[in-house]
Formats: structure tokens, C-alpha cells, sequence
């Protein structure tokens, strides 16, 4: 009895969590243009996405594209400066580390709001004309310590001399860099750039205060825009599907290969 | 210097410091061509740090480190190779826990170094082979290093440093995570591969056995200087002082009197020895390897006699303990086991006895004084006897004996940690570090361990204030 009440917990609160998801993929296959009204099984709305002809379409398509730019700018460039700066924070001592370590995690819990708006604020103290530049920068500022978070613990796991091994062989600095050190931080900064590019992905606010007036769109500032026009365009519910399961196929693709990868170590 | 030919790495008065504390005082040391020489000490003496100055990890702060190297023009030379960066030494390292490149395997990790010297393909492939096959891992050059065992690791460490052909090999405690099976086997296997090669070996350990099997010369470091240098017999048989006897095997290390050449006197005896030049009538101490008393019911010639307070079966030998007549204990190694309570005679040859100077009397302390019965020594206030004399620096002299230890550090007027414990047969000698850092020298009978806090007391009558003649001026 106390087992089937347990289960039956669990149950409830994946149905809660995945509910919205599901309804979101299943009203996807439906050409209806309000979400709930089911008028039967149609891949129209996918076709729609694909060949470009979305109502008000060319809009969503430039969206999309500026998103996944800024995405991978900003996760590259903090996947960049996040790896060094673990690296120099991992080599201070004491009382210096871990205040920096400390100062590295604030922007994480600082709330995306303040975040945006005292950016939005600099930018306009430092007459930088905003558009696509800010908002990469406002990402790149935020996204870094994520991947700081996550190099850390590999660089913790690191024999300590193997550095100085490299550099014992005849390796230069740079050379112990890239051919040592690099390869030990990889797993590290890969899931530090995925990170860093879902967050970028669906940021909202902090892309909302720093985009300026130009009329720079990305998918989450477009939704939000179009939802407020008068309900949602239809194509985003197959659309926000495709990106639901392209997630879900990458961490199902990159749990795999952690699991192979322990294995073949044991 | 003509003794001074062969020479590959001379180094001269070397010192460094991490912050405030000085972890190498003048370190001075010449290393000759092809030898196998270890630096040995218990942990924190400073000797990895002198590996690793080397090497070329740390700069030395004072000093300079002398290396033989092979010019451009093909000419060998002798140089001071500060400031060069660890990359251009002619030197490879074996870390301790190995420090292989995980992301690489076998092959991959030993044919490193000569991938980046850019050595040809075929040549590397030879070279790789030749050393997979020395250090016995023929068959594992495909495989992922973190599937190998601890030993076989530690091969492939040595045949990632050995395969560049270095003047000189260092190995930073290389078989301190082994099991003790593994480390007497890989123990024999690399003092073979030291013949065969013809490397200079520079090996740091705090194994004392470790360091008496494998070398040619041992370097004995405490606390940031030279102990002693010599070879494994000279350190074991003729060690300089007290720590050195201690550290290197077990050994009775009893207060004596140098009576005169020839004759010491110790446990309230008289006897011959060996050595001179002592001076008459001075303090020294006296070691006796536990091996050199031999023991009879009935001895020939017996010197002196005691009793046997217990008696333990060691494998080769048993190990007692006996209580000498004047009091003294003394640790016997004999093949033939005495029972305890009996009464036993002793004799100890002349030339199994080490006598060695002692390095210190009593305690002398800077101190700064406060008024004519007040001293401000270890950052502490102490009450002493008058001193009767103006003047600020001085010196306080205090007995060994007269030091109180007690068990809660408030009690004291000072505080400390028990750093160092020598048993001397009758009494122990402690070696307090108090908490400004100096060292106090303490006789008790009390029993204390290693690392325990004390409280230090001294009665003002026992502190004898000198002061400094300079100020005097």
C-alpha cells in the first residue's frame, strides 16, 4: 500500500511536470490556430515551419536564426574565458580563491532581471549604441561563470603535476597548455558550452533590457511579443517541439557516451 | 677540488623560503656523473622542495644551481641554469603518483617528450619499444593508462622519463603509493635499470631502508639543512648527530662523557672507543646500534650488567629491552632470546661505539627585556632572575631539565607543540616548536607524543639572563 502511494507520487508529479510539454507536441500535429481546439491530424503546421511559409513568417525565421547566433557567439566566448579563468582561480590559495569562487557565483543567483537592467544601465553610461553586440556581451557576462562552474571540478580531479610533467618532457607553457592540459578539461568545457548555449538560448530579460530599439528579435523576445499581439502563432508549437526533442536527443546522445566512456575506464 | 672531477650538478648555498618560513638554509651539494644519490628526511625537511628547484619548478632565492650542459657548438659546459624554464633542462622527472596523461595511452604517453623534440616516426617507434621492453610492459603499449595497475603506472612513468635520454634522472618518492611487496621488487629493478643506464639518479624518500638499499650516497635533511652526507655505511655506522642516528635505522642514543681520547663514559660506565679529538672531559652523546650489545648470562669480559624487562620475537632476531644498573634502558637485537627478570651481562666493542658532539648544552633564546626581572621571549612575558645589567636584546640560557611541560597550554606562560622526541635511555628529549616558531629543548621523564600541545613553565630562578655585548657599546 505504502508503495503503490509512493509510485503513484512519482507518477502524478512527472504527469505535472511533462504535461505541458506533451500538450504543447500533441496539439502540434492539429492546423487549429487556437491552442485546445483539435481539428484533426495534419503535419501542416511543420510543412509550414520548413518552407517558410509562417503568417507573419520571414519575422520568426530571423528570430530563430539571431538566437542561435547569439547562442553559439556567447558560448564559445564564455566557454573561452570561463576555461581560463578556472584555471586561475583553481591555481590561487587560501582566502583569495575562495572569495573569488564566491564572486563567481553571485551572477548565477543574481535574478536575470537586475542582471538585465543594470547591463541595459552600463550601456547606456558608456554610450555603447545597442543592438547585437550588447546582448552577445550581456550573454557572454552571464553565461561565464556557468562554464567557470563547471571546468572546476575537472581541474580538481587533475593530478596536480601533470602539468609540470608536460612542461618536464620539453613542452612549452603553451604547448603543456594544449596538448595536456586542454584534452583533461575537455568533458569540462563541453558541458560548459551546452550550458552556456541553453541558457543563452532561452534567455528573456536580460536579452529584453540590452537589445536597444533597432528592433533586434530573438525566439524568446519574439514570443512574448507575439503572444501579446493576439494569441500564438500556430507554428511555434511544432517548432518549440523540434527543439524540445532535439534536446532531449543531445542529453540522451551525451548520457550514452558518459556511461560507455565509465565503463570502458573500469 | 681535485676530489671535485665528474661533477654533473653542484649546487651552492641554496636557499628558499614560502612566506615567512624558510624551508632550505644554505643548502650546499655536489652531484657526481652517474651516481645514485638520494635525498632522505622525514616529510616537510625540504628535500622535494630541492628536487623541485632542480628541475626548475621553484627559483631558488639565494644561491645558484650549477648544471653540465651540452652547448650548440657541441662543447660541454658547466653552467648556472637560473631563470632557464624546465622545458630546456637536460633532466626528466618521475612524479610521485606518477602524473601520466590519462587522455593518452601507453605508447602516446611515453613518446610525448620525443614528439615534441620532433624526432622522426621510426626513430621514436624504436626508441619507445626498446625502453616498454626495459621496464618489463612489452605488451601494453595500446593500453589506457588509467586500466593499469599502480606498479605498472610507475613503469610507465620511468620509461616517459627515461626514453628522452636525460644526464639526469630525479624520482619524487616514486614508490610511495606502492604496497611493500611491490616496492622491495620494483626497489631491485630500479637499481638495475641505474647500472644499466648510467644515469645519474637524484631520488627523494622518507624511507630510510628505501634509501639504504638503493644508493650510492644519501643526503640526510632535517628541517631545511644538510644533516649529513655519505655513503649508506658511513650514514648507518657514523652518524653525525642525533637526529641522523634516530632517523637512519634504530639506534640507543644515551648522554656521555668524553673523558678523555679513547674513553667515554655513559650508563655509568667507562669505556674504550674509538675516537679523538674530543677535548677531555666534555658532554657528548653516545650511540649504540641495538645489534652491537651482545648479551650472556655469563659473558667473557661483561662491561656491565642488567635486566631484561622484556623480550619480543622479530622474525630474525628477538628484541629486548633491559634495564642496565645505573638505570638506563637500552634497546638489544640478539639472535638468542633472554628471558626477562633474569639478570644479563653486556659488552659493547670499542668501534660499535659512535661518539658524537653534541650540537647543544642548554637552551639559548633571544629574548628582549622588559625590566630587571622581566623578559618578553616566544612573544611571551616571562619572570626570570635579576639581571643587573641595562640593555634590551639578550640572550636567556635554560636548562633542559629545568623547562616544565604541562598538559593544558594555559597552565604555561607559553605555549607549544611537541615537535621531535629522542629517548636517551634514562630520560626523553623533547624538541618543543612554541607558537612563535622557535625551538625549546626540554630533558623529562614524562611520556608525551609527537604533535601534543603543552603549556610551557619555567621557574624565574632557572632563566639566566646574558645580555647582548653589543649594546653594551
Amino acid at each position: 500500500m505504502k508503495k503503490t502511494l509512493a509510485q503513484a507520487y512519482i507518477w502524478l508529479l512527472l504527469v505535472l511536470l511533462y504535461a505541458p510539454i506533451v500538450f504543447i507536441a500533441i496539439f502540434s500535429f492539429t492546423e487549429a490556430r487556437t491552442l485546445g481546439n483539435w481539428t484533426g491530424f495534419s503535419f501542416e503546421l511543420y510543412k509550414n515551419i520548413f518552407s517558410g511559409g509562417v503568417n507573419g513568417g520571414a519575422g520568426l525565421m530571423a528570430a530563430i536564426k539571431n538566437t542561435l547566433i547569439i547562442a553559439f557567439i556567447a558560448a564559445a566566448v564564455s566557454t573561452l574565458l570561463g576555461t581560463v579563468s578556472a584555471i586561475g582561480i583553481f591555481n590561487l590559495k587560501g582566502r583569495k580563491k575562495k572569495t573569488i569562487q564566491f564572486l563567481n557565483n553571485i551572477p548565477m543567483i543574481n535574478p536575470d532581471v537586475i542582471t538585465g537592467v543594470s547591463l541595459f544601465l552600463l550601456f547606456v553610461f558608456l554610450h555603447f549604441s545597442q543592438g547585437y553586440l550588447t546582448v552577445i556581451l550581456a550573454h557572454i557576462s552571464f553565461c561565464t561563470p556557468y562554464v567557470v562552474l563547471s571546468v572546476m571540478p575537472k581541474l580538481g580531479q587533475m593530478n596536480p603535476n601533470i602539468y609540470e610533467a608536460a612542461l618536464d618532457l620539453g613542452a612549452t607553457p603553451a604547448q603543456a597548455l594544449r596538448k595536456v592540459l586542454i584534452p583533461q578539461l575537455r568533458p569540462g568545457m563541453v558541458s560548459g558550452f551546452i550550458l552556456a548555449f541553453t541558457m543563452s538560448l532561452d534567455d528573456f530579460a536580460v536579452t529584453f533590457f540590452t537589445r536597444g530599439t533597432i528592433g533586434l528579435e530573438t525566439l524568446s523576445t519574439y514570443i512574448y511579443a507575439d503572444a501579446r499581439k493576439g494569441g500564438l502563432t500556430p507554428e511555434l508549437r511544432p517548432l518549440m517541439t523540434l527543439i524540445f526533442t532535439i534536446i532531449l536527443v543531445l542529453l540522451i546522445i551525451m548520457n550514452v557516451r558518459q556511461a560507455r566512456s565509465d565503463k570502458k575506464k573500469r | 677540488m681535485s676530489e671535485k672531477n665528474n661533477i654533473i650538478i653542484d649546487i651552492e648555498h641554496l636557499s628558499k623560503s614560502f612566506g615567512d618560513h624558510q624551508v632550505l638554509k644554505d643548502i650546499s651539494l655536489y652531484i657526481r656523473k652517474g651516481e645514485f644519490v638520494t635525498l632522505l628526511g622525514p616529510s616537510g625537511c625540504g628535500k622535494t622542495t630541492l628536487l623541485r628547484m632542480i628541475a626548475g619548478f621553484l627559483q631558488p632565492d639565494e644561491g645558484k644551481i650549477m648544471m653540465e650542459w651540452d652547448s650548440r657548438n657541441g662543447k660541454t659546459e658547466f653552467r648556472d641554469v637560473a631563470g632557464i624554464p624546465p622545458h630546456q633542462r637536460p633532466l626528466n622527472t618521475v612524479f610521485q603518483r606518477y602524473a601520466l596523461f590519462p587522455h593518452l595511452d601507453v605508447y602516446d604517453n611515453i613518446a610525448f617528450g620525443l614528439k615534441l623534440q620532433g624526432v622522426p616516426k621510426d626513430e621514436i617507434d624504436t626508441r619507445v619499444r626498446k625502453v616498454l621492453k626495459l621496464v618489463s610492459m612489452s605488451d601494453y603499449e595500446d593500453r589506457d593508462v588509467e586500466s593499469l595497475s599502480g606498479g605498472q603506472q610507475q613503469r610507465v612513468a620511468i620509461a616517459r622519463a627515461i626514453v628522452n635520454k636525460p644526464k639526469v634522472l630525479l624520482l619524487d618518492e616514486p614508490l610511495a603509493a606502492l604496497d611493500l611487496k611491490m616496492r622491495q621488487d620494483m626497489q631491485i629493478e630500479l637499481k638495475e635499470m641505474h647500472q644499466k643506464l648510467g644515469i645519474t639518479f637524484i631520488y627523494v624518500t622518507h624511507d630510510q631502508s628505501e634509501a639504504l638499499t638503493l644508493s650510492d650516497t644519501v643526503v640526510v635533511m632535517n628541517e631545511g639543512k644538510i644533516q649529513q652526507i655519505g655513503t649508506p655505511i658511513d650514514i648507518y655506522n657514523e652518524p653525525v648527530n642525533s637526529f641522523v642516528a634516530d632517523f637512519i635505522g634504530e639506534s640507543n642514543i644515551l648522554n656521555g662523557t668524553m673523558i678523555q681520547d679513547r674513553k667515554v663514559n655513559f650508563i655509568g660506565h667507562d669505556f674504550d672507543c674509538v675516537d679523538e679529538g674530543f677535548g677531555e672531559n666534555v658532554p657528548v652523546d653516545v650511540v649504540i646500534r641495538p645489534e652491537d650489545v651482545y648479551l650472556g648470562y655469563e659473558l667473557e669480559g661483561a662491561q656491565f650488567s642488567g635486566k631484561v624487562n622484556s623480550c619480543v620475537f622479530k622474525g630474525v632476531h628477538y628484541e629486548m629491552y633491559v634495564e642496565t644498573d645505573s638505570g638506563n634502558e637500552l634497546q638489544i637485537q640478539d639472535y638468542d632470546a633472554f628471558e626477562p627478570g633474569r639478570t644479563v651481562q653486556m659488552l659493547i666493542h670499542p668501534d660499535d661505539i659512535q661518539v658524537m658532539k653534541k650540537e647543544r648544552v642548554e637552551n639559548v633564546i633571544d629574548c628582549t627585556v622588559i625590566d630587571d626581572t622581566h623578559i618578553e621571549m616566544f612573544g611571551e612575558e616571562f619572570e626570570c632572575a635579576p639581571i643587573g645589567k641595562e640593555g634590551t636584546s639578550a640572550k636567556a640560557h635554560i636548562q633542559f631539565s629545568k623547562v616544565d611541560l604541562m598538559d593544558h597550554e594555559e597552565e604555561g606562560n607559553a605555549s607549544g607543540e611537541v615537535w621531535f622526541i629522542l629517548y636517551k635511555g634514562n630520560h626523553y628529549h623533547l624538541t618543543v616548536k612554541t607558537e612563535s616558531g622557535e625551538h625549546l629543548y626540554v630533558d623529562t621523564n614524562d611520556i608525551w607524543d609527537k604533535g601534543d600541545l603543552v603549556g610551557i613553565k619555567i621557574l624565574p630562578e632557572d632563566i639566566t639572563v646574558e645580555i647582548d655585548d653589543e649594546q653594551e657599546k
